[in-house]
């Protein structure tokens, strides 16, 4: 089997973005996943989402593990590099890359099988040290790739396919990540393309690791009745915390605000970004602030409880550092600084031998 | 051994008591007279109360092995009075702490016993427990300095360089020493038989661990991004690289860093650190033991498999499992060679000392480049750790790293089509674009079958065309790698092959043997792949020797793998204990099978 290329038949309607771009130049390979896969939404929306940011695909890296999930990356921006690296350690190329190179934008792909069980640790660590990218999690609650077994993130008594019930507690992936000081948390379902957008958008803005947990139905072993990772009990058990909506730079924020929410609604939040952009934020529930960790965590915890999913961008720390920030590396990136600027030379290490006399 | 400025000693004592301040002060005071000294530290895997040793050795001809045998022993350590008294050679020295009364443990016959009370001068001139114990190792420097003939206006200026800002240390480490130097003039014929002279043979020298050097290299070679994951031997590497980072490194006005250290979660991500940001561009390395080697395997095959340039600094340390942890062994050999599933097979550099790691980190850096990568420098913990005495680094300014195939935005310009893993000058190596570069540049990094085009694949052929050129590229390889180093004696039809830090003692036995008689050729391989000229070597001579530090012969077995030569041409001398190896053991063991007199 190789790589199924797309006919460049180009519509002359198609919209072109400030680059010139439309949207077909950020889609990639044709997916081989099966029909109807969540993970396939996702795609659709990243390549809206960047499309809309006009982000220039040669400046993207896509990065991803092993699973249907981290295939993905193959099939957007195919002008971009991109990295399908070992099952669960991403996080870990994701870091050097960055670190050699904090110019790009770096696109993350994993799954819940390889960033919860195999790669937990790697997730925690780029977490942690809140490397500049872009993570998303696309979440069935089973290894697709390997054919249906239950992962970390499947809820208690949640069944397989064959009809055996989880009974292990679910690491969720947004209360891990609140938990341990991630910078941007946010949770949607690849089948809200109008919620996913503009959280992908923010979260590709974001100086930090934005982690949006995506739960994205694996048609062919967790749709079924029982599953509590399935399109039709993830659409009736969503409930969106915040709405989000992303300003881009060149616009002042002025736009009309979304319809108000029926509840009436909590207040309109406006975090800046580092590049001058902005995201608006609404919650749903009076009360609830995206920018406070522990009523995040609160919220996602309570919905939790009622067997309720919360979605939305839950939390976003706007005073957010990144790696870099925090390490003080210099602004130009590190594969462009010239050898000279690197090497001490000769007259250095002469003075060096010096001391070890 | 045991005349003028030839002769060894000995110090045992118990670890996180302060005794390496002292040894060092001795070591270097030694070289600073001009006589070539060398130092081992043998220590446990603990941070309090173990017993310790280090071992000095003197030697006007420059022998630079652990020391066959020990004149004098300095035993500080009443758990391993036993052991310790049983290492001096008939006739030599012990000296002891006779604060108490000599042990039963310490009687022997055969050696002179010497007693100086340290612990008791050191109540009665100091205060404190904490601050006895650091001077009681200073007093005995002092009285090795009587004994020893150690030049008093050298030790004097070490200490007002070590201590000229603390007055008050100064002041306590000056009576220390004259405390033990005093008592050793008023109580013994001062100095022994075995002695030090002046001579004018360290100048052009330094001393030097392996891994300073290694950083050393790195940071000259251009290396900015570093992760790693705490390890012994291997944990003083990154530490000097970040050292000599903010150094040399730092913008003196904004303090922006011109390098990025990474200390990661593990070995697994420190090998993933690395690889993204060679694929990234960078020159990239990580430093570990084989512990952390064999978490890293299966991320060494995909760097392998996608032709991405990293550099491994393996300080090896004895093995299996933990192991001996602070022991030193070369018994990663096989399982650096062949890491990771699948058929993989990398270089991998081997320097012999500090002196020649510096000139391998620079090396390893432009090879993983220009062969696309995962290249490995194997050192050990005596090199690693100890301080060697060795010739000076020297720098070439012109030096400019060589990054390989890399094509630019302008190169991209004229090809018609970017095919990542397409090799058209038939060295196996393929040009490769980084992240970031645009036009036709953009391709796909995959562990998974892909083609020379780099678009995935399951077709046998288009698999075949990539794993065959990966193979090419391994044989090419050998011809890039540093060549054999020869040590070559007139009418020699045994030849000793070894590696590393081997070095020293293979070359002192073959003078050992020369003088019974029985002259030896050296061939010391410095890299994997072997060059041709290694079976050459080993074909043109009668009978062959594989000198090296494990149990299984391994780089004995990589000669028999990848050149073919039948096993029975080769005898093993295998030394594994964990101390680094000394003469001794290969004088005995060639002239065991060669039919002489052992020496
Ligand atoms: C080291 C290793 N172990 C096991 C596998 C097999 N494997 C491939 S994908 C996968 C699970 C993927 O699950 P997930 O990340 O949830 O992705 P999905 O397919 O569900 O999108 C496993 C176990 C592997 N590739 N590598
Ligand atoms: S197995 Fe599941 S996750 Fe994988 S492609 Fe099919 S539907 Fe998607
Ligand atoms: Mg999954």
């Amino acid at each position: 089997m190789t790589s199924i290329v797309k006919p460049p038949v180009r519509h002359p309607s198609l919209r072109t973005n400030a680059l010139g771009l439309t949207l077909r130049d950020y889609e990639g390979v044709m997916s081989t996943l099966c029909a109807g896969c969540g993970h396939d939404s996702v795609t659709a929306a990243l390549v809206q989402a960047a499309w809309e940011l006009e982000l220039e695909p040669h400046r993207a890296a896509k990065m991803s593990g092993i699973g249907c999930s981290s295939k993905t990356t193959a099939y957007f921006m195919k002008q971009s590099h991109g990295f399908n690296s070992v099952h669960g350690r991403m996080p870990s190329v994701t870091t050097g890359a960055a670190a050699a190179n904090r110019g790009l934008t770096y696109i993350g792909i994993s799954g819940d099988g390889d960033s919860l069980s195999i790669g937990l640790g790697q997730m925690c660590h780029a977490i942690r040290r809140n490397v500049d990218m872009l993570y998303v999690i696309e979440n069935n609650g089973v290894y697709g790739l390997t054919k249906g077994q239950f992962s970390a993130s499947a809820d208690v008594g949640s069944t397989s396919k064959r009809g055996e019930a989880n009974e292990q507690a679910p690491i969720d992936p947004v209360l891990l990540a609140l938990s341990i000081g991630a910078t941007f948390v946010a949770r949607s379902f690849s089948g809200d393309k109008k919620q996913l957008v503009p959280i992908l958008k923010a979260g590709l803005s974001h100086k930090g690791l934005a982690l949006v947990d995506v739960i994205s139905p694996c048609v062919t072993f967790n749709d079924h009745d029982g599953s509590t990772k399935s399109y039709k009990y993830t659409r009736d058990h969503e409930v969106e915390a915040v709405e989000a909506d992303y300003v881009p730079v060149h616009l002042e924020i002025t736009l009309p605000e979304r319809a108000a929410p029926s509840d009436g609604g909590g207040e309109l939040h406006v975090v800046p970004m580092h590049d001058g952009s902005a995201v608006r934020l609404r919650a749903t529930a009076a009360g609830y602030d995206p920018t406070d960790r522990a009523s995040a965590y609160a919220h996602v915890r309570a919905c939790q409880a009622r067997g309720e999913v919360a979605t939305g961008l839950l939390f976003i720390d706007p005073a957010s550092r990144d790696m870099h920030d925090q390490l003080r590396t210099t602004a130009a990136p590190l594969v462009d600084l010239p050898f000279e600027s690197l090497c001490p030379g000769a007259a250095a290490l002469d003075a060096l031998m010096k001391r070890h006399r | 051994m045991n005349g003028v400025n030839d002769f060894a000693f000995k110090i045992g004592t118990v670890n996180g008591t302060g005794s390496a301040s002292a040894n060092g002060l001795l070591m270097q005071a030694i070289f600073r007279m001009g006589i070539p000294v060398s130092g081992k530290n043998i220590f446990p895997s603990n941070i309090q109360g173990l017993p310790t040793w280090y071992e000095i050795r003197v030697s006007k001809d420059g022998y630079m092995a652990r020391p066959s045998e020990v004149d004098l022993v300095v035993a500080l350590n009443p758990a391993t009075y036993a052991k310790d008294v049983a290492t001096v050679r008939e006739g030599g020295f012990l000296l002891y702490d006779s604060s108490w009364p000599l042990p039963k443990e310490l009687e022997r016959d055969g050696i002179q016993i010497l007693g100086i009370p340290f612990g008791r001068l050191c109540v009665q001139n100091f205060e404190g427990d904490r601050e006895r114990t650091l001077l009681r190792n200073i007093a005995y420097a002092g009285a090795l300095t009587a004994l020893l003939g150690i030049d008093m206006a050298v030790v004097e200026k070490l200490l007002e360089e070590t201590y000229g800002k603390k007055p008050k240390l100064l002041a306590s480490n000056h009576t220390a020493i004259r405390l033990g130097r005093e008592y050793a003039e008023q109580h013994f014929e001062c100095p022994l038989p075995f002695r030090l002279e002046r001579m004018d043979a360290t100048g052009g020298s330094i001393l030097i661990d392996g891994n300073t050097a290694c950083a050393l290299g790195a940071l000259y070679a251009g290396a900015t991004v570093g992760a790693w994951y705490p390890i012994t031997p291997a944990t003083s590497l990154m530490e000097a690289f970040k050292a000599f980072c903010e150094k040399y490194r730092v913008d003196a006005s904004t303090g922006e860093r011109r390098y990025c250290i990474l200390q990661a979660e593990d070995e697994l991500a420190a090998a993933g650190i690395v690889i993204g940001a060679g694929w990234a561009g960078a020159r990239a390395f990580t430093n570990t033991s084989g512990p952390g080697i064999s978490l890293m395997q299966e991320f060494i095959g995909l760097a392998y498999y996608t032709d991405i340039p990293a550099v491994f600094f393996d300080i090896q340390r004895c093995g299996p499992a933990t192991g001996m942890p602070t022991r030193t062994q070369q018994a990663d050999l096989v399982s650096l060679a062949y890491a990771s599933h699948g058929d993989t097979r990398h270089p991998i550099l081997f320097p012999a000392n500090p002196r020649e790691a510096f000139e391998m980190a620079v090396q390893a850096f432009d090879l993983a480049d220009r062969l696309q990568t995962p290249l490995f420098v194997a050192t050990d913990l005596d090199i690693g750790m100890n301080d060697w005495m060795v010739d000076r680094f020297e720098w070439d300014d012109s030096y400019r790293p060589d990054r390989g195939k890399v094509l630019d935005a302008a190169d991209l310009e004229k090809l018609k089509r970017f095919s990542r893993y397409l090799d058209v000058d038939g060295d196996g190596i393929a040009a490769r674009t980084l992240p970031g570069v645009g036009g036709k540049g953009a391709y796909f990094v995959r562990g998974s079958g892909h083609d020379k085009h780099a678009a995935y694949t399951e077709d046998s052929d288009a698999y075949i065309e990539v794993v065959d050129r990966l193979r090419r590229k391994f044989a090419h390889a050998a011809t890039l790698v540093p060549r054999p180093a020869y040590t070559l004696r007139a009418g020699a039809e045994i030849g000793l092959v070894t590696l590393g830090g081997c070095d020293a003692a293979v070359r002192e036995a073959a003078d050992l043997l020369a003088a019974q008689e029985i002259p030896v050729d050296v061939m010391r391989i410095r890299a994997f792949p072997f060059p041709e000229e290694v079976r050459e070597f080993i074909e043109s001579h009668e009978r062959v020797f594989v000198v090296e530090q494990n149990r299984d012969a391994q780089l004995r077995s990589l000669l028999t793998i990848e050149l073919g030569i039948a096993p029975e041409r080769l005898t093993p001398i295998l030394d594994y204990g964990g101390m680094p190896l000394t003469a001794r053991v290969v004088v005995d063991s060639v002239v065991r099978h060669v039919g002489g007199v052992p020496a």
